[in-house]
């Protein structure tokens, strides 16, 4: 693979993965907002994967794999069956649908997150200059792109109002940090990549459970509920 | 010390919290119940996924032997509803009665609760203590390649969880007896308290910064079925925004991480010590200041949120108020001091690329924004145990501003208020439990004339809020008194005035709050009319053992003095 179309490709992937952040602020249905959010764990996986390939490193194609399955697979694996759990069987005639699957009242509405995606785009790009500075090369050429992410799942985090939507967010800041480490420094060493998998997987799995009890105990999964404590 | 002795010091901290977390959960795996949670089974597989500890011969081996043969009696009459043989082990003959015991949990608690419960704190203090003796002469000593490390920092802290650990793990029967739990919830929440000792001392102990940023996220995940532990709207709500908040505030720690790992390998450190604290510390003037600044940044928000410090710190009052007294006790008392560790390290780094200016702008912004915080907070405070959580923000801030005063004195003295702070906060936040059991209710205004119904609760409570207070004889004045000396010597004398001033705010919130819940007459006149309400040896133990280490270590620091300014020096700067 020569180098043009090394970066190219790199590139094509840096874009998709951007590009499927903002679409997570720009669908309301939470099953495609996580349909969106696997198909970014493919571009993240491929970014890993060019890298590894472009520096003859297998050992980075491995871990490339093992991010695929982790958040194309697995995360959003658990993520769809929080929701599926939350979702009662579908009536035959029409209803509106107030159901727990849908981001109903975000605290910021669509255009108003999609117009502070750019912006945040844009604050991205200012504060990775010293960055790619640092080594120009089209990896930390891309580098705006995972700092991007992470403020848009930050984003996402604080406006929306559904606990599966939180997790959504939290997941795009996590891929956010990844696409980061990988495009800056071809990843961080093999037992923190490991280590910092694991405890994401966890900690998709109690917030999964919490789910679950937050439904027992409130009887549905909006945020805003959440008004027992408070000084 | 011989390379094998060393190794052993170092593992026992974090292999026999985890072996005995494996033991509660495999007397659960024998005594299967139709009836259990589908989560408890999951959590125990995961910590067998966990890769395994280097094993070292001697102790593991023998937690676990000793559980076997705990366990068995255990299992075989755990089932209700055989009744407790004997008195239980927390003795009130006070008119609101305690809530009825739950018989499975008294059998099933006690023989594995009791003595197990206090192997992993024993053996954290044991070779905090071991390594005391040799660290502060001979250097630091590293055990696997460079994975573990020990230097006066680390025992110190280990020294802290230490002691914290004994004392609420010697709570933590008497709670569990008063709580209704069963004898499947007794045991997750000992699996969940000693896995939480292994990562808090997997945290102190890693030499390598990302393996400390998995061990801090570890407590996170740990600690979160704790705080819901009792499943009630308010609980869901603290565990849900106590997961959300760290953890995401903890994943800006990690870009931070991520940038320095960028900005180290550019300054040529190969891949494998790219993360390793001492290299890392060693070549720190190499790195490229622009990215250290945008790293040094997101870490001190990210691990200030982990601390307690602003602006990331609205899950800890929620939190602290609804986990189980003994888990706040430890959350309070060492986790956020942990957290702030992993702080201090990077410090270090920041310091030596950029100069000790911008940490300490940072550090000394978030402190006094943490501080006033606090003090609005408290004056409004109505809940007794919102109260003591937004009393350790204040701590934490205290702690905080001595970091970025920077010089060695105020880092010592930040490091005396983490243990002084640890201990008196974990009595309050013990006997706060106590409290709430005996008058149901955490409101301030219904809790009145304490010490007229139980004399001892009210004693304790009272001293552990005049130590954390800062009056003497309690350690918290001296170091508060070493934290002002130091930050006018300094040349900081207008942000330590500020400090102070918020302080003194915060000082009368509390002493208003406290007077009013343990002086007075009781709301009932005819509830003393049989007697005070008595605490029970047992239960009395562990606070009386730590005001009365809070007050040792507020008159002399003794054999402890070199190791304090041996830690001092690591981190400050002339």
């Amino acid at each position: 693979m020569n180098d043009s179309v090394y970066t190219q490709l790199l590139d094509l992937a840096c874009g998709a993965f951007l590009l499927a952040a903002v679409v997570v602020l720009w669908l309301r249905q939470l099953s495609s907002i996580v349909q969106v959010f696997a198909l970014q764990g493919v571009a993240l996986a491929a970014v890993a994967g060019l890298l590894g390939v472009h520096e003859g490193r297998w050992d980075l194609l491995a871990v490339a794999v093992g991010i695929g399955l982790l958040r194309a697979g697995a995360l959003p694996h658990l993520i769809r069956r929080a929701l599926a759990a939350g979702t009662p069987p579908p009536t035959r005639h029409y209803e509106e649908d107030v159901s727990e699957a849908r981001e109903t009242q975000p605290l910021v509405n669509v255009a108003a997150s999609l117009l502070s995606a750019a912006l945040l785009t844009l604050l991205a790009y200012a504060v990775a200059r010293p960055l790619v500075e640092l080594d120009p090369t089209p990896a930390t050429s891309a580098l705006p792109v995972g700092l991007a992410v992470v403020l848009i799942g930050f984003f996402t985090l604080v406006t929306r109002r559904r606990a599966l939507a939180q997790v959504v967010g939290f997941l795009l800041l996590d891929n956010g940090i990844t696409a980061t480490a990988f495009l800056a420094a071809s990843g961080v060493p093999l037992i923190v990549e490991l280590g910092v998998s694991f405890d994401v997987l966890l900690a998709v799995l109690v917030l999964q459970i919490l789910t679950t009890r937050m439904r027992a105990a409130f009887g549905g999964t909006g945020i805003d509920d959440l008004r027992e404590l408070r000084d | 010390m011989t390379h094998a002795t060393t190794a052993l010091l170092l593992t026992a901290p974090i292999a026999v919290p985890l072996a005995t977390s494996a033991a509660h959960a495999a007397t659960g795996l024998r005594g299967v119940r139709p009836y259990r949670r589908a989560h408890a089974p999951r959590h125990s597989a995961a910590l067998a996924h966990r890769p395994p500890p280097p094993r070292t011969p001697a102790e593991p081996a023998r937690t676990t032997g000793s559980t076997a043969a705990a366990g068995g009696p255990a299992t075989l009459t755990g089932g209700p509803p055989a009744a407790p043989p004997g008195p239980p082990p927390f003795a009130t003959d006070g008119p609101p009665a305690a809530p009825p015991f739950a018989t499975g949990t008294d059998t099933a608690a006690r023989p594995l609760g009791t003595w197990l419960g206090l192997v992993s704190p024993a053996t954290i203090l044991f070779c905090g203590a071991a390594l005391a003796a040799t660290v502060p002469d001979r250097g630091p000593v590293t055990a696997y390649g460079r994975l573990l490390r020990a230097d006066a920092l680390t025992v110190w802290l280990l020294l802290a969880v230490g002691a914290v650990a004994a004392l609420a793990c010697a709570a933590n029967p008497s709670h569990l007896a008063h709580e209704r739990a069963d004898a499947g919830a007794a045991r997750r929440y000992n699996l969940l308290v000693h896995a939480f000792l292994a990562a808090m001392s997997a945290a102190v102990l890693a030499a390598n910064l990302g393996v400390l940023w998995i061990a801090i996220e570890a407590t996170t995940i740990v600690t979160a079925f704790l705080v819901g532990h009792r499943r009630t709207r308010a609980s869901v709500e603290a565990a849900w925004k106590y997961v959300v908040i760290c953890s995401a505030g903890i994943a800006l720690a990690f870009l931070g991480t991520v940038l320095i790992y960028y900005a180290a390998r550019q300054a040529g450190i190969s891949e494998a010590s790219a993360l390793d604290w001492p290299t890392l510390a060693a070549h720190a003037d190499r790195l490229d200041p622009a990215v250290t600044r945008l790293a040094m940044s997101l870490i001190v928000l990210g691990f200030g949120a982990k601390a307690g410090l602003a602006p990331l710190h609205a899950w800890l009052p929620d939190a602290h108020s609804q986990a189980p007294a003994p888990v706040s006790a430890l959350m309070s008392g060492v986790l956020l001091s942990v957290a702030f560790a992993g702080l201090l390290r990077y410090k270090v780094i920041a310091d030596a690329a950029l100069g000790t200016g911008y940490t300490r702008t940072l550090l000394a912004g978030a402190a006094l924004l943490t501080l006033a915080l606090a003090a609005v907070l408290l004056l409004a405070q109505r809940d007794y145990k919102r109260m003591l959580a937004y009393s350790s923000m204040e701590h934490m801030s205290l702690i905080a501003l001595g970091t970025a005063i920077g010089t060695p004195l105020a880092v010592s003295a930040a490091l005396l208020h983490i243990a002084g702070h640890g201990l008196a906060k974990t009595v309050a936040f013990c006997a706060s439990g106590h409290i709430l059991r005996i008058r149901r209710t955490a409101r301030i205004g219904r809790v009145r004339g304490l010490l007229a119904e139980a004399p001892a609760l009210g004693t304790t409570f009272g001293l552990a809020v005049v130590a954390l207070l800062g009056l003497p004889p309690f350690s918290l004045f001296a170091s508060e008194l070493g934290l002002a000396r130091a930050g006018f010597t300094a040349g900081h004398g207008k942000v330590v005035a500020v400090a102070l001033v918020l302080t003194l705010v915060s000082f009368a919130a509390l002493v208003t709050r406290t007077a009013r819940m343990v002086l007075g007459p009781p709301p009932e006149p005819e509830a003393v009319a049989d007697g005070p309400v008595r605490l029970g040896a047992a239960a009395a133990a562990p606070l009386v053992a730590g005001l009365v280490a809070a007050a040792a270590l507020g008159v002399a620091t003794g054999p402890l003095t070199r190791l304090l300014s041996a830690a001092g020096e690591i981190i400050g700067r002339h």
